[in-house]
């Protein structure tokens, strides 16, 4: 049984960052798993965690009215789940349900917004991470609005 | 027709003195061997290359005065048979033609086709009057579609059964620059016989040369004269007088690699802005041999037939996949010709694909200068991250 | 294949195929099995391609997708975009079509050997592709492992999904993603570039053969060289407006290159150029 440090250490979105700060990150994490067909989270519901997916797959749903659910991203091991816990309101803007049983590591979002506040540095280093997979998935979201698998072009 | 562009040297090809009025007995030796004598002929207001009876369809005491954009006949003060710089169109329309018959096929039986090949019965034509710039065009579209793994039948069968009467010229034409493209105005190679017109202290005459066995046995029957200094010099002059008075001039110093690394140089938006993409620089131009397939059904439904035709980078269709034409603005459609003509024809094709005959300049309804873009583009030389490699990396 | 053209009669003149069998992919794309009716079966080499033509519609440009290893019938998978494409796929069993070719470059499956084959793909284009497969699952030992990265729209729109499954059974990893689906679709729902970013390849080893929309390939040829592989060993093939496919009409040129001919298969240090320049 690995402790929380090392498995934090394994996160890929993490990986570089300061020892100190690693404990740091640690201390506001717990192990998490899903059942298959369980949802995480739901749309609107309170974001007060986010998630590092360390085995499994979580597919990001969107629910829109007389259609079946949209899956407008999926997760895999490694990847960064989560980014409404950053600012007000705090909720989450999509549903996420496991594909297949997840196992993955849920930080509590007040206790590393407040670890943020006090120690700017790790602040800075967490938010420069974040932004890397931020960019990362809006870029692959661009690539999809594309359609370049469509007939028509998409303009 | 040679179809090597070496000098030929197998054959007496000392000059020969052929006085005008012995110049129709060129023609009808050719016409006793059956060939279909083409050649230049007035036509619109225009000299054209079409069938000839005999001299009298030349244009005779003609010339043309060609600018950018400009094409006038006007009459000369002598009676010179080849007194003009060069036609609209060239002998391209008769290597290449516009538009070809490749095969029919014919509905058969239950969902079914037979393929109906063509019994293609190639002309055996002689061209009168060929310019050393239009013997370099024909070499520059046996480079394209002779001498390539799948050499195309109809065109290398025109081309093997052609007599070339070259004619070396005495008179520029207003937007000439065969001397920068070293492509003449003296025709070193690909003629059966090389003519000389010179019109001189009262004579009218011609220096005649054998290009290969052929054109020395014709040469053999005309009554001609021995060539001393005297007629040497004077066709010396009259050549001379060609290359030194060139309508403009192309430095192609590197110019594959000037071109390469500007292709997102401001001066093509300039062009863009003038271009008319009208496509008349590629129905003139003697190299540009671009074609297209179109598929056509009778009436009934029961016989498509393939024509193959000429085609122009300028359209919209060119370029066409689906959902789009890869080349949408004038500007890109601009640079494609213009790049290919001077810069990718070298990695295809070893040389030049322009030849200097001025045709595009002056058939350009704007006046648009081939030779005056590169000379700008040169001026202000950007170079650019993204460019073509200048030498091709490993397929 | 220079043996191929020299032994060619007149590449201009169509060869009648009857279609033997017809399968439907997705909603617009078939594939087509083809006989020929009076000459031998058509040989050929993985990336090459036929022009195909339809009574009185038109010819166009197809990748052969069968098995190169095989003698026998010819196939190829048709996505209905156009006059000539919607006549090729609405041809029944016993229709006649004329074929060209083959013509063009092929995937360089020498360069591969004993490298690992990263095979990437996208919507039609795992069609180009799927004879390099066949070629891998024939010869196991010639190369290292085999890799299957394929990308579509969705879910329903992707080809051979039978078969993807089959190459996994048989040592193949297969990895498979859409742009979109719905919550019934238990895969994943990403773009191509993610699949080579998260992909178990050894950039030392491998050898990648990318086909699909250009922007899809510009996309992967660029994560693959993110994740290391070096430029000489990724190999694209392009596409465009072809009419004759013998190097002489010059609708397909790309720079210097007849793309029918000195493509349609490039490395990337040879094409990367036409990538960057727009409307070239």
């Amino acid at each position: 049984m690995k402790e929380m440090e090392e498995l934090v250490a394994e996160v890929p979105v993490l990986s570089g960052l300061a020892q100190a700060h690693l404990d740091l990150i640690a201390g506001c994490a717990q192990n998490t798993r899903f059942d298959a067909g369980t949802y995480l989270f739901r749309e609107g519901d309170p974001a007060d965690r986010f998630y590092a997916v360390r085995q499994g797959a979580v597919a990001l749903e969107i629910h829109v009215p007389a259609r079946e659910a949209v899956v407008v991203e999926t997760l895999h091991t490694g990847d960064l789940l989560g980014w409404s816990w950053l600012f007000p309101p705090f909720r989450w803007s999509f549903d996420a349900r496991a594909l297949e049983p997840v196992g993955a590591i849920a930080f509590d979002g007040a206790c590393l917004r407040g670890k943020c506040e006090t120690d700017p540095e790790l602040g800075y280093a967490l938010m420069q991470r974040i932004a890397q997979v931020i960019i990362e998935r809006l870029q692959a979201t661009r690539m999809r609005l594309l359609d370049v698998y469509g007939v028509e072009a998409a303009t | 027709m040679p179809l090597s562009t070496e000098p030929h040297t197998s054959s007496p090809a000392d000059p020969r003195v052929l006085p005008r009025v012995g110049f129709d007995s060129l023609l009808a030796a050719l016409q006793a061997r059956g060939y279909r004598l083409i050649g230049p002929t007035i036509r619109d207001r225009a000299i054209v290359y079409d069938t000839l009876e005999s001299s009298a369809d030349l244009p005779v005491g003609w010339t043309d005065e060609q600018e950018g954009g400009t094409y006038r006949l006007a009459r000369r003060d002598d009676e010179a048979l080849f007194g003009y710089a060069v036609g609209v169109q060239s002998w391209k329309r008769y290597l290449w033609p516009p538009d070809v018959r490749l095969w029919r096929v014919k509905r058969e039986g239950d969902s079914g086709f037979a393929v109906i090949p063509e019994e293609d019965e190639p002309p055996r034509d002689a061209y009168i009057g060929v310019r050393s710039c239009e013997l370099h065009a024909i070499a520059h579209l046996d480079d394209a579609l002779l001498h390539v793994p799948e050499p195309d039948a109809m065109y290398a069968a025109r081309r093997e059964r052609v007599f070339v009467v070259a004619l070396n010229c005495h008179q520029a034409g207003g937007t000439c620059f065969c001397v920068s493209m070293d492509t003449g105005p003296r025709a070193t190679f690909g003629y059966d016989v090389a003519l000389t017109e010179v019109i001189e202290d009262g004579e009218h005459w011609f220096l005649v040369q054998a290009g290969s066995d052929a054109g020395a046995e014709v040469l053999a029957e005309l009554s001609t004269g021995p060539a001393g200094e005297r007629e040497m010099a004077a066709a010396d002059r009259a050549v001379e007088r060609a290359a030194s008075n060139q309508g403009r001039t192309m430095d192609t110093t590197d110019i594959k690699d000037l071109l390469y690394r500007n292709y997102e140089h401001p001066r093509w938006e300039d062009v863009a802005d003038r271009c008319l993409t009208c496509g008349n620089c590629t129905m003139v131009c003697p190299t540009c041999f671009c074609t297209t397939v179109e598929d056509v059904t009778d009436l009934e439904g029961d016989i498509a037939e393939r024509h193959r035709q000429w085609d122009s980078c300028f359209t919209m269709d060119f370029s066409y996949v689906h959902g789009g034409s890869v080349r949408p603005s004038g500007k890109s459609r601009y640079r494609q010709w213009m790049t290919h003509k001077l810069a990718t024809w070298i990695d295809q094709f070893g040389t030049s694909g322009c030849v200097g005959c001025g045709r595009c300049i002056t058939w350009c309804p704007v006046a648009i200068d081939i030779t005056e873009e590169v000379a700008a583009i040169r001026a202000d030389d950007r170079g650019g991250p993204d460019q073509l490699p200048t030498e091709r990396p490993p397929r | 294949m220079s043996a191929a053209v020299a032994a060619r009669r007149d590449p201009l003149l169509p060869d009648r195929f009857r279609v033997t069998g017809r399968t439907r992919e997705t909603a617009d794309t078939w594939t087509l099995t083809l006989e020929p009716v009076d000459r031998d079966p058509l040989a050929f080499a993985p990336g090459q391609f036929n022009m195909v033509y339809a009574f009185g519609a038109g010819e166009v440009p197809i990748s052969i997708s069968g098995d190169p290893g095989r003698a026998g019938p010819l196939v190829h998978t048709v996505r209905a975009v156009g006059k000539a494409t919607a006549a090729i796929c609405d041809a029944q069993e016993g229709a006649m079509l004329g074929v060209r070719g083959p013509f063009g470059t092929d995937w360089p499956l020498a360069a591969a050997e004993g490298r690992d084959v990263v095979v990437v793909a996208g919507g039609v284009g795992l069609a180009p592709v799927r004879p390099i497969v066949y070629a891998v699952l024939a010869q196991p030992d010639r190369f290292g492992r085999a890799l299957v990265l394929y990308g579509g729209r969705q879910p329903d729109q992707l080809l051979y999904s039978a078969e993807l499954a089959a190459w996994r059974e048989q040592g193949i990893d297969v990895d498979v993603t859409v742009d979109i689906a719905t919550s019934s679709w238990t895969g994943k729902v990403g773009v191509v570039p993610q699949l080579i970013g998260r992909a178990a390849l050894d950039p030392e080893r491998a050898v990648a053969f990318v086909c699909g929309p250009e922007a899809m390939m510009r996309f992967s040829a660029e994560a693959l060289l993110e994740r290391g592989l070096r430029p000489e060993h990724v190999y694209v093939s392009m596409e465009r407006n072809m009419k004759c496919a013998v190097g002489q009409c010059g609708h397909c040129q790309l720079g210097p290159e007849f793309v029918c001919r000195d493509g349609a298969v490039f490395s990337w240090p040879r094409i990367r150029h036409a990538f960057r320049i727009r409307e070239i």
